[in-house]
């Protein structure tokens, strides 16, 4: 996120586009609950009316994977009726004659028909963005998950740099974390492309830089793989050791049957984890880590925040630190590493190696935590990034992209569209939330939520049990039929075994970052 | 000049827009309230607030201060008052936890059905950590013992999950509903139970909350006495018992700030840390009650090497790092460093994830490292 949460309470607009908030981010939703109580404008872009929509004054119904239409069709009609902050433009940015160009492509009355929301509506949303300043824009998963998910990231940023609502205080480009440290992952270099810090491994300064501190030679330049590449290199054994530390693939990656195949094909499989799932079934090795409150450490959200994690409860057996297990293995390659604490690790290494990171220390984040960039040990962290619409490459780069539609679209045989998400009441494959005693009762199987006109036409009524079927494969589970949902979506989630929707979602994905489409693939339904 | 007024005989500074409850606060004079909540519009449901304003009683949580004012906030006639108005709190429930105990004479009698009523033979749950008993200790409000135990009606203790409403102690305070629908939004407690009839139209008269309600249990945390409280906490423990952990919530990207209550090394509850960044206080139903799936039986303690026939069996470490270890060697030996990979979690903390890559790229001499860093 380029700003913080604890802006949204003093926002004067929001544009939430592909985020099912009150559901995936539900404490994050309260404070915008707040601000909009408090007379703070919404729009809502998402297929479904989902919880939030209740709070908007606009909903932008649009059809799955039509994103860049639509925030096309806005941006041609912000520079048609010159809405759009000329200034900013100006001053703070480069290559808008490319973006008015494509823009120029997407007149409403286009972008109606991709999207299907009315040219009308288009331009009254355009005029309302044009008209509040700054707006917060906030997106998730909605926006990533398509096979053009870049461009969708592009997309949204483009709009908010031509409204001009960059580098200020309840502005800003918003993606909300899903996982609570996705963002830290990141941060810690577990990206094939990048050390700690966003420090990128083709750089040779980096490299000399690592080398020196880890104390070694011949750190690789070249870039790794990513996810999706990793499993097909377990079949075509490009990949012939493999490790999975705390990710559920079997249940979490699109196409399950493939995802298996691949996982079956390991010729060595190391899975640590804090309890047997679906992946652990494929290993070689199973070795038992510390879970969360089992160690201290830190973890940091989606607004950048280093916030420390604390030991509350000793490990079960003898499962141990998940730090110190790679540790030993180090070890066992004849490298002695000095950290023996999360502190030190943190202290001494992460924040020592990371410019970005430099001054936030455990000393500092006893309470409250940091907001990265924190360059020295005095510097009070960053609320929100780019201030005065200063880039970190300079200028902000518009980017204009073509809309494109998803992988594998509605047809006579798969005529529905289905998308995945999150459920307020589990989390991810529910290795955690199914363990824990009364969130099964709330939500204790999977359902194919389907709109009204769907379940007329077909027959079916809420509850019953139906097929969904896919190119590849087929679930049975329980209607939830639902206003919320349009008519030719089905809507589902990956949280339980059964009827899990990766059974039948697309392993296609986006060229550049390998996302899959979790949010788009053809299916049909069928009454049992 | 900042505005002042007189507290107590002395002169003090308040900010235009707060109440007398607010600025007597900032100016380290506590009136003690049980229905005021930060960041919510005050509703004087309690009554515990009143001062003397000028000779005049009022509520200090719904009056703002004023110029020229001179407020009294502990005169005999105000603590007569609030006396009174802690004993009709008491008296209006199934107040058991014995403050009140001496003068009524059919205690004991009160006390069993308040028992079976709980379905315990322990006294409130709330014993220890409630607002109202803390007043009543305060203001020394003896007498009370339930009047009506034998008439009153009180709606249903629902069999829900998470959460127990028991509104037999529910002292129509209010700040559940401010909890439910200012604080997080949910609208799930309808307002306007205060206008109705405990006594003709209990079920309308406590707030009762509906079905679109999400258990993120901010009104357990606000609920001042042992109304609302968590079900699997409920007899666990007593609050002096258990040790304070902040932590950070392991679910989504938000990040919510939590209170472990950690009694003999096992989290027995978890609240919002009031005031932490970024949550406020908050937390919804993952981060609030989705913490025991540590303690599951399920666990894995133990390394597990796969046998021949597919079955796993127990490891040492030695056992099987040594195992681990080998097989990347023969791997890198055989085929080259960029032969093997690996997959770093998204949920642990930042220091595993650190160790993984380096482990990857400066033992093994890799960039092979992934998470699922986009989705
Ligand atoms: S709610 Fe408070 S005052 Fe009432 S019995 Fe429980 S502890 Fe005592
Ligand atoms: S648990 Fe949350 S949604 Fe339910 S009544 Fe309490 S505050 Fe409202
Ligand atoms: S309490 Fe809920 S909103 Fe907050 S971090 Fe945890 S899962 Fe996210």
């Amino acid at each position: 996120m380029t700003n913080s949460f604890g802006e949204f309470h003093k926002a004067k607009m929001f544009f939430v586009i592909g985020s099912n908030m009150t559901e995936a981010h539900p404490v994050a939703s309260t404070f915008l609950k707040n601000a909009v109580q408090s007379g703070a404008r919404l729009i809502v872009a998402d297929p479904r009316a989902h919880k939030l929509v209740d709070f908007a004054e606009l909903h932008l119904p649009l059809k799955v994977g039509s994103d860049i239409a639509l925030l096309n069709g806005l941006m041609h009609v912000l520079i048609k009726e010159e809405l759009y902050d000329k200034k900013f433009v100006q001053s703070c940015t480069v290559d808008f004659e490319n973006l008015k160009a494509q823009a120029e492509n997407y007149p409403p009355e286009k972008a109606a028909e991709i999207t299907g929301i009315p040219a009308e509506k288009i331009v009254d949303a355009a005029r309302r963005l044009a008209s509040v300043k700054p707006v917060m824009l906030c997106y998730t998963l909605g926006i990533t998950e398509h096979t053009c998910g870049k461009n969708n990231v592009m997309s949204v940023a483009n709009l908010q740099m031509l409204l001009g609502n960059m580098g200020m205080e309840c502005g800003g480009v918003n993606p909300l974390r899903g996982q609570n440290n996705v963002q830290g992952a990141c941060d810690m270099g577990a990206l094939p492309n990048v050390y700690c810090g966003y420090q990128a491994v083709t750089d040779p300064k980096a490299k000399e830089k690592f080398e020196k501190v880890w104390g070694v030679e011949g750190l690789s330049d070249k870039v790794g793989l990513m996810i999706p590449q990793m499993m097909d290199g377990l079949v075509d054994k490009k990949v012939r050791a493999f490790y999975i530390f705390g990710e559920n693939l079997a249940n979490t990656e699109p196409d399950i049957r493939k995802v298996e195949h691949e996982l079956a094909s390991a010729e060595f499989l190391v899975v640590q984890d804090i309890f047997r799932n679906e992946t652990t079934r494929f290993a070689h090795v199973i070795l038992p880590g510390c879970a969360w409150s089992e160690n201290n450490g830190t973890f940091t959200n989606s607004e950048r925040r280093v916030n420390r994690v604390r030991k509350a409860s000793e490990p079960p057996g003898i499962s141990k630190p998940n730090w110190w297990i790679f540790k030993q293995i180090a070890k066992r390659f004849g490298h002695e590493w000095e950290s023996s604490t999360g502190q030190e690790i943190w202290d001494n290494e992460v924040s020592a190696f990371s410019p970005n990171f430099f001054g936030i220390r455990y000393n500092r984040i006893e309470g409250d935590g940091l907001q990265w960039p924190c360059t020295d040990e005095c510097h009070p962290g960053t609320s929100f990034l780019h201030k005065e619409g200063k880039f970190t490459c300079g200028l902000g780069n518009f980017q204009s992209v073509e809309w494109t539609p998803p992988a594998e679209v509605e047809c006579e045989e798969y005529p529905l569209v289905l998308s995945t998400g999150r459920r307020l009441y589990h989390y991810h494959t529910r290795t955690q939330t199914g363990r824990c005693e009364g969130l099964n009762d709330l939500l204790g199987e999977e359902t194919a939520d389907i709109s009204l006109e769907d379940a007329e036409n077909l027959g079916i009524e809420d509850k019953e049990y139906i097929k969904v079927k896919s190119r590849r494969g087929e679930v049975t589970v329980r209607a939830r039929v639902t206003p919320e949902v349009p008519k030719g979506m089905v809507w589902m989630a990956f949280h339980f075994r059964e009827g899990n929707a990766n059974w039948l979602t697309n392993p296609a994905f986006d060229p550049v970052t390998l996302t899959a489409e979790y949010k788009a693939c053809a299916v049909r339904i069928e009454k049992q | 000049m900042k505005p002042s007024f007189i507290l107590n005989g002395r002169t003090v500074s308040f900010v235009k827009g707060q109440s007398i409850l607010e600025a007597a606060e900032a100016a380290n004079v506590p009136i003690p309230s049980l229905c005021h909540m930060k960041g919510a519009s005050p509703t004087g449901n309690c009554g515990v607030c009143v001062v003397d304003m000028n000779g005049e009683e009022v509520l200090a949580c719904s009056t703002p201060a004023n110029e020229g004012i001179a407020v009294r906030t502990q005169t005999p006639a105000i603590v007569a008052l609030r006396k009174e108005r802690i004993k009709e709190l008491l008296d209006s429930g199934n107040h058991n936890c014995a403050i009140g105990s001496s003068d009524n004479g059919d205690w004991a009698n009160f006390q069993q059905n308040v028992q079976a009523s709980d379905g315990a033979t322990e006294l409130c749950p709330a014993w220890g950590d409630c607002r109202l008993q803390e007043l009543a200790y305060e203001y020394q409000v003896t007498g009370g013992g339930h009047q009506d135990y034998t008439v009153r009606q009180y709606p249903e203790k629902k069999d829900e999950p998470l959460i127990i409403r028991d509104y037999s102690r529910c002292i129509r305070c209010g700040r559940c509903v401010a909890a439910c629908n200012e604080i997080q939004v949910n609208l799930a407690i309808d307002t306007g139970f205060l206008e109705e009839d405990p006594f003709s139209n209990p079920d309308k008269a406590y707030p009762v909350a509906k079905d679109n309600c999400v258990y993120c249990g901010e009104c357990i945390q606000a609920c001042p006495v042992g109304a609302l409280v968590e079900r699997k906490a409920r007899y666990q423990f007593r609050p002096w018992k258990a040790e304070k952990i902040r932590t950070t919530c392991p679910y989504c990207g938000v990040g919510c700030q939590q209170m472990l209550h950690v009694v003999d090394g096992k989290i027995a509850k978890v609240t919002g840390v009031e005031e932490g960044a970024p949550n406020k206080g908050r937390l919804c139903v993952k981060g609030r009650f989705g913490y025991d799936f540590i303690y599951s039986d399920e666990r894995l303690t133990n390394p597990l090497i796969r046998n021949n026939d597919g079955t796993f069996r127990d490891a040492s470490w030695d056992e099987a790092l040594d195992l681990v270890a080998n097989k990347f060697k023969e791997a890198i030996d055989k085929y080259g460093p960029d032969s093997v990979a690996g997959v770093s979690c998204a949920r642990s903390i930042n220091e595993d994830s650190y160790q993984m890559m380096k482990l990857f790229r400066s033992v093994f001499k890799t960039n092979n490292i992934d998470h699922c860093a986009r989705t």
